[in-house]
């Protein structure tokens, strides 16, 4: 049978995918010209493959296992203050990783609240480092994407699913195996998919909490052949083999399970007659509590010795910050031009294998895309007078694979439900874009954008590798107070990274919802 | 649009009329924040030179890799001995021009390329208040009850743990594995760069760090705090020193020649400690700033000649690796 025709065309998705793909193939290219033989891989590599697979793995295991009850929770409570819940929650998943490690270890180090109040209750102390610690702070980073990603799909379920379910008088277990468990068949093995490319990729984690060199990731043995031994064909063969286990989850993921296909919800708690007894009551509360308290505890202390230090902060750093807030701001750009119409043409498509694109600016390592466009530029133009747009551009690649898995499902329904109207109308391409596609996935796209915003401001990224002293970025400033003694100040400039962070991603993400509504 | 052509415009003429001649110095990217030694160097140098210092921060040796015979860098400052055999290797520095004899530093430098421009030795920093009875030799630290903590950095994304690397090979010689393994209870954890460390250091999550035998000097002076003190090994501490190069390529000569000559100046040399919270290469300690001389420093210095840190290296770490990977 042939496609049913649609009212939009993937001509622009498949430019889009093609910039995306010739972006991170020219980077290599980049890189190629200037390889040489390589040393070649040792005990050491084959260790750090090994490590990076295992705690990815767990990671991303572990992070949608805690996500089911608490998105569930989140889904059917109507707790006070429950937007401002979710939007915290989402905070530790766009902190820069030094401050969110700097958070945890307030929590969980050897001083931390958690051992002190053992210590109180005559409990043996904790140690978060090992591999555990690599987890956990794994699970504190991701936990709040799988569970926005998640809590989307419950918002989607319609509710006169769940009154209909009622008035059959089903049992709660009978509920969730009927209505949630194929929701979560749909949605977890993508979310699980994602983390595990994200963890893959992790570096600075691995290597505060892993307490010592057994915790090695490939991302660190890239970053070894490149900065130190100048091994650009062993980093480049790493980078492969990582874009090879990335693509192989994702692809295995995206293309085994088919698409999510629900109604885009708005975020409100759906009527749930099956929630209200009292153990389903207080399981909700437990889930909810625990997760915020291993949330927003870090965050918390983030925000307690940013306040002390806040005085210290010199002008620099605000000037930093609007830096910062440019290179966010072209990232936002360059990703909707991209992920918009790449998502439209994987939407017009049953099957996702196409959203593997995505991944590929992710798990090709920022360190290599950076290096392989400067090897490129140099030649042409002065590759440190392009470093903020370099940045821009690699932020907003990392940002693809989220940005296209919380779009594609909002633009698929849109075709589904609108899409026939459409064809009768003959309406096509950018009108239909216009009128039937943005107005309904809009509060999906400000989700992406806000996102993309707030992993932008956060991220050091290849600024740090080649730098104009007048373009530094707020995560380079903080480093860079660090750098100098001045931990105070670096944690007051922690405090606005995280205000920014959070203050973007709120801002696209309401403003979008409250734009569609209206 | 129209108003931004004309100031535009006016911006370019104005630059192209005044013709100052400019300096590009390529430099670590701590060096130009407004704490850092950058701002003073740029200040004093400008006084004299009639140019315009420019610097461009980043990491220096893959940089003049990747960019090769292309580099705008007319003087690259900040290499420290470690990594200069692969800057020399390129083939893009001249001579330094300066007299070697006027060096202060506790070693013998007869490098006619990189200049040193400062100094320190590795060293572990400790918390008088926690630590209580500081390793009196790097011998006694091995045995340090296992719940005193260190934190160190990685050999292999930073120059501080490097040099650690290769201080224990110094001092281990073929037992630095061993000693290595006598050392891993004590270590809780190792990270990317000394940043990170330190921040664990000061925020009481760790009771050690490795550091420089300078560090307890900005708690002194610029925060009267007396409780962060240096542990002075007598095996000896690892020498490290920051260099700065002329590449020959320059189309600025003469400019980077005086730089090169401002550098050993007493003007330069002098503001070096509270600037770069570290020892000047060139100035007799009597000449320190009030206080610096009774900063306690290692009697004994270990240092590796350029070539044989660079054939140490790849062993040193992995006999690190293989040790703490047990």
């Amino acid at each position: 049978m042939a496609r049913s025709a649609q009212p939009i065309s993937g001509h622009a998705g498949i430019v889009a995918g093609t910039l995306v793909v010739a972006a991170v193939l020219l980077a290599f290219l980049g890189i190629g010209l200037r390889a040489e033989a390589s040393a070649g891989f040792g005990a050491a590599e084959w260790q750090a493959i090994r490590f990076t697979v295992v705690q990815s793995v767990l990671s991303a295991l572990i992070s949608v296992a805690l996500a089911i009850p608490l998105a569930r929770a989140l889904a059917r409570r109507d707790l006070p203050g429950r937007q401002l819940l979710i939007t915290l929650l989402g905070a530790p998943f766009i902190l820069p990783v030094i401050v969110a490690v700097l958070g945890l270890l307030a929590v969980f180090g050897r001083n931390g609240w958690v051992n002190a109040a053992f210590g109180t209750l005559g409990l043996p102390p904790v140690s978060i480092y090992g591999l555990h610690g690599v987890v956990l702070a794994h699970v504190f980073f991701n936990l709040p994407l799988a569970t926005r990603l998640l809590l989307q799909g419950w918002q989607s379920i319609p509710a006169e699913r769940f009154r209909l379910a009622a008035q059959l008088n089903l049992s709660p277990w009978v509920i969730f195996r009927t209505i949630e468990v194929p929701l979560l068949a749909r949605i977890l093995p993508g979310a699980a998919a994602l983390i595990f490319v994200i963890c893959l990729t992790s570096f600075a984690v691995a290597l505060t909490l892993g307490g010592g060199p057994r915790a090695t990731t490939i991302e660190l043995a890239i970053y070894q052949a490149f900065r130190f031994d100048f091994d650009l064909s062993k980093a480049a063969l790493l980078s492969v083999i990582q874009l090879v286990l990335a693509g192989g989850a994702a692809v295995l993921a995206l293309w085994i399970i088919p698409q999510i296909s629900l109604t885009g919800g708005m975020d409100r708690p759906v009527q749930r007659w099956d929630g209200r007894g009292g153990l389903q009551r207080f399981g909700d509360g437990v889930a909810i509590l625990l997760g915020a308290g291993f949330l927003l505890l870090p965050l918390f202390s983030v925000a307690v010795s940013g306040l002390i230090g806040l005085p210290e902060v010199p002008a620099s750093v605000w000037r930093a910050a609007l830096t910062s807030l440019w290179v966010a701001g072209i990232s936002v750009c360059v990703l909707l031009a991209v992920a918009l119409p790449l998502a439209g043409w994987i939407a017009i498509h049953a099957r996702g294998s196409v959203e593997a694109i995505g991944l590929l600016g992710l798990s090709a390592s920022p360190l290599m895309i950076g290096t392989g466009w400067f090897i490129l530029i140099n030649p042409i133009a002065d590759p440190v007078s392009l470093s903020l747009l370099v940045t821009a551009v690699v932020n907003a690649l990392m940002a693809l694979p989220f940005a296209l898995r919380i779009v594609v499902p909002g633009i698929r329904e849109a075709l589904q439900s609108h899409g026939r109207l459409c064809m009768t109308l003959n309406m096509t391409g950018w009108t239909t874009w216009r009128w039937v596609i943005l107005p309904r996935a809009l509060p999906q796209i400000g989700f992406a954008a806000g996102l993309t915003g707030a992993l932008s401001i956060g991220d050091l990224g290849v600024i740090a590798l080649f730098a104009d002293p007048d373009r530094t970025t707020l995560p380079l400033q903080m480093y860079r107070l660090m750098g100098a003694y001045k931990t105070e100040a670096a944690a007051g400039a922690a405090l606005i990274l995280l205000a920014m962070a959070l203050g973007i991603f709120w801002s696209f993400d309401r403003g979008a919802r409250w734009y569609a509504r209206t | 649009m129209r108003r931004t052509l004309i100031t535009a415009g006016i911006v370019l003429a104005s630059q192209a009329a005044a013709e100052t001649p400019v300096l590009t110095v390529y430099a670590g990217d701590y060096f130009t924040s407004e704490w850092g030694p950058g701002p003073m160097i740029e200040t004093g140098f400008e006084e004299i030179c009639g140019c315009d210092l420019q610097f461009s921060t980043g990491d220096l040796v893959p940089r003049l890799l990747l960019e090769g015979a292309r580099t705008k860098a007319d003087v690259v400052m900040g290499l420290t001995s470690d990594v200069t055999s692969k800057a020399r290797a390129t083939g893009l520095f001249a001579p330094h021009g300066q007299d070697n004899g006027a060096l202060t530093l506790p070693v013998d430098w007869t490098d006619d390329t990189f200049l040193p421009f400062n100094y320190g030795h590795a060293a572990f920093v400790y918390n008088t208040a926690t630590v209580a009875n500081p390793p009196a030799s790097f011998e006694a630290m091995l045995d340090m009850p296992d719940d005193v903590k260190i934190v160190i950095q990685d050999p292999r994304t930073s120059l501080s743990g490097l040099a650690l690397v290769l201080w224990v090979q110094s001092v281990f010689g073929d037992d630095a594995g061993a000693a290595w393994e006598k050392l891993a209870p004590n270590i809780l954890t190792v990270t990317k760069d000394w940043s990170a460390s330190y921040g664990m250091f000061t925020d009481g999550e760790a009771d050690m760090v490795l550091s420089y035998t300078t560090s307890p000097a900005y708690h002194m002076f610029a925060e009267d705090d007396f409780t962060r003190k240096a542990a002075i090994f007598p095996e000896g501490h690892y020498f490290m020193v920051e260099t700065v190069g002329k590449i020959a390529a320059t189309d600025q000569p003469e400019l980077a020649d005086a730089f090169m000559a401002y550098v050993m100046s007493e003007s330069f040399q002098s503001s070096i400690p509270q600037a770069n919270w570290s020892l000047p290469s060139a100035l007799p300690q009597d000449q320190w700033p009030e206080g610096w001389a009774q900063l306690p420093l290692p009697d004994k210095v270990l240092f590796y000649s350029e070539a044989d840190a660079t054939a140490l290296q790849a062993e040193a770490i992995e006999t690190w690796r293989a040790a703490l990977s047990q």
